[in-house]
């Protein structure tokens, strides 16, 4: 006869009701968790996806994710050069917030060094690749566009003709991919009254530069568009992303590349590394703080609970002790609830956790291992917050069952 | 003789508190029950009764005095000389006024945990109970709630639990009060009846002064102090 589960019975409504509690409550704890992991996945699913052995950034920045790295577009052909290095791609990111729909819509924008990359590595759901050098687009679906739905960014009209699944940049915010020199219409994009302004400033100089005054014929070429001004530099990459030979020493390219003074290296790991120390840090801090103390409420709540479970049955207690029952039996009672409520609780909060995660608007990721961590920390919690019930019942003198 | 006494006091005394709010609840009690004998302990409220038997139930051990079990001393003053709970599982059977039922538990459960607790496998133990229920004519009510029961049905469950374990010793405290007269007197019969048939020391404490001839011997209580058994003959007539 199990007395712990009699007595559950007994008190089904009133149980149940606690165990739905307790499992909230850890449904929340585990959330926090899974949002930590969400985090950490999220910051370096696009190092871990794109897969790049190198990042060449701009000198003495953590680019091109944890802040602005601008290098010259020249910087493939030189790192091409190397020796031990595969391929070296242009790699172009930055993030833009513009309406559709009258909702804003944050997206991160990734160039694709077209005709090399056509996106053929993402995690498609729906729709192709792209396959043409201009004005297509591949969209995560978080952003909520459609396959051949249009959208205009900057001076063009790009349409949707992929859709990847789980591709979001660092912050959270869904993903975009066009073509490198896409992405960099859309990054320099310039209104057209500032091109005049520019251009006629250009014009007001040349006037008091000699070189125009005895070279008429140059002035002509001052309204030329900027990307065809030979003494004007082409717009900038965020970085190189590269990729070592086999069998080649990929600590020794990186050497030869941390040589140039204009550029700093990062191999995949580092990179990780900066965006997990740089990032991710505060968030997984601020999120850890809070399930350690949701956790210890938890615990707190557990007490109370078992403990007000535990003085409802006092009189029962002294009744079982009068019989002479042992300290064992009573201790059992107690602890089988406690694990009964901590273990039936953490069911309901990963089912329900299951089933609602889903809908959170970043990604709440939950491992086995953190499952499990968790299911061990429940079994401790329970445990311990029994003590205070147990503590009171041992101090329960069979001569109480007279009292009732 | 010891062997033949199923309960045996010497001069139990029991003081509650101390200085100014000292209460001598119990003073040089001395009572011998035979096994088979049922006694009845009657006397005003406040006389030390439940005091007394408390002490013998070794639930609420006596300043001083010894209590003998089946000829064992199992309490020299407040010090007890066997391992008191296991003791009362196997030796003593309680009944009380009232609340003498688990709540979480049916009738067949509060008498089947007695035997489970004493080491009886849960099929025996059945087996058992239902055998007591239904010589207590309860039977029928077995897989009820105790709530579901009458006060009768709880007392005469908690009989059932009482003799679970063939006790040598019965304990009844005002087993009755909740009952009316017919039921209580069914009830004071049974213990008579368990007596004799089980072997076993009973004293019930009562008010009932319709049922005395139902025991052997009658004791009186008057603060703290038990006067000289009388049978109950004597007493009737
Ligand atoms: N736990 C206790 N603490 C102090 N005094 C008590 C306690 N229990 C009983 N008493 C006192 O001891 C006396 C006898 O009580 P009790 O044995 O309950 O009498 P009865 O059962 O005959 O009514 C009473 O005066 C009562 O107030
Ligand atoms: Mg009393």
């Amino acid at each position: 006869m199990n007395l712990a589960a009699k007595d559950i019975q007994h008190n089904l409504g009133r149980f149940a009701l606690t165990v739905f509690g307790i499992g909230m409550l850890l449904m929340i704890v585990m959330g926090m968790g899974g949002i930590y992991r969400g985090l950490v996945e999220d910051a370096t699913l696009l190092v871990e996806r794109i897969g790049a052995d190198l990042w060449v950034v701009q000198r003495d920045t953590r680019g091109p994710f944890a802040e602005v790295s601008r290098v010259p577009k020249t910087l493939v052909y030189r790192v091409l050069a190397v020796p031990g290095v595969e391929s070296a791609r242009e790699f172009v990111f930055h993030t833009i917030q513009r309406e559709q729909n009258g909702k804003p819509l944050r997206m991160s924008v990734l160039g694709l060094s077209w005709p090399l990359d056509k996106g053929e590595w993402l995690p498609l759901v729906a729709g192709r690749p792209l396959a043409q050098n201009h004005y297509e687009m591949i969209a995560d679906k978080t952003l909520g566009l459609r396959p051949h739905e249009q959208i205009k960014l900057g001076k063009e009209t790009y349409t949707v003709v992929g859709i990847t699944g789980g591709m979001a940049s660092t912050a959270g915010d869904g993903m975009i991919f066009v073509t490198v020199w896409d992405s960099q219409a859309i990054q320099f994009d310039t209104p057209n009254e500032a091109i005049r302004l520019e251009r006629a400033a250009r014009e007001h100089r040349s006037e008091a530069t000699d070189l125009f005054l005895s070279q008429p014929v140059l002035t002509e070429q001052l309204s030329r568009p900027v990307a065809e001004l030979p003494a004007v530099a082409s717009p900038e990459l965020s970085a190189v992303v590269v990729r070592v030979a086999p069998g080649a020493d990929m600590d020794a390219v990186a050497a030869a590349i941390s040589t140039w003074s204009d550029v700093s290296v990062f191999t995949k790991a580092g990179q990780e590394d900066l965006l997990l120390k740089g990032m991710v840090d505060k968030s997984r801090r601020q999120l850890g703080m809070f399930r350690a103390l949701l956790t210890i409420i938890a615990a707190v709540i557990m007490a109370l609970i078992l403990y007000t479970l535990t003085l409802d049955k006092l009189h029962s207690i002294a009744l079982l002790k009068l019989i002479g029952a042992p300290n064992r039996v009573i201790l059992g009672l107690i602890l089988q609830q406690a694990i009964v409520l901590g273990g039936v609780g953490y069911g309901i909060a990963f089912l329900v956790g299951q089933k609602l995660f889903p809908y959170f608007p970043r990604r709440v990721v939950l491992t086995s291992e953190d499952l499990l961590r968790l299911a061990a920390i429940v079994l401790g919690i329970s445990v311990l917050s029994s003590l205070l019930g147990i503590w009171r019942a041992m101090r329960v003198e069979p001569n109480e069952a007279l009292m009732g | 003789m010891n062997e033949h006494l199923a309960i045996e006091t010497r001069g139990l005394t029991k003081v509650y508190g101390s200085g100014n709010t000292e209460v001598v609840a119990m003073r040089d009690a001395t009572v011998a029950v035979r096994r088979g004998e049922v006694i009845a302990l009657l006397g005003p409220s406040g006389a030390g009764k439940s005091t007394f038997l408390t002490a013998v139930g070794l639930i609420n051990p006596p300043t001083s005095g010894q209590v003998l079990i089946s000829g064992v001393l199992v309490l020299d003053g407040p010090i007890a000389l066997v391992h008191l709970r296991s003791f009362r599982r196997k030796h003593i059977g309680y009944v009380f006024q009232k609340s003498n039922l688990i709540p979480f538990l049916s009738a067949r459960e509060n008498v089947q945990i007695a035997l489970q607790l004493d080491g009886a496998s849960p099929r025996r133990a059945r087996r058992r109970t239902l055998e007591l229920l239904e010589e207590l004519g309860v039977a029928d009510r077995a897989e009820n709630g105790t709530s579901m029961l009458s006060g009768g049905e709880q007392q005469r469950v908690a009989i059932a639990r009482a003799l679970a374990n063939d006790p040598s010793v019965i304990l009844a405290d005002e087993p009755t009060a909740a009952l009316d007269s017919h039921r209580g007197r069914q009830v004071m019969e049974l213990f008579r009846r368990v007596a004799h048939e089980h072997g076993a020391g009973v004293i019930v404490v009562t008010h009932d002064q319709r049922t005395l001839e139902v025991f052997d011997t009658i004791y009186e209580m008057e603060d703290g102090a038990i006067t000289n058994g009388i049978h109950s003959q004597e007493a009737v007539r």
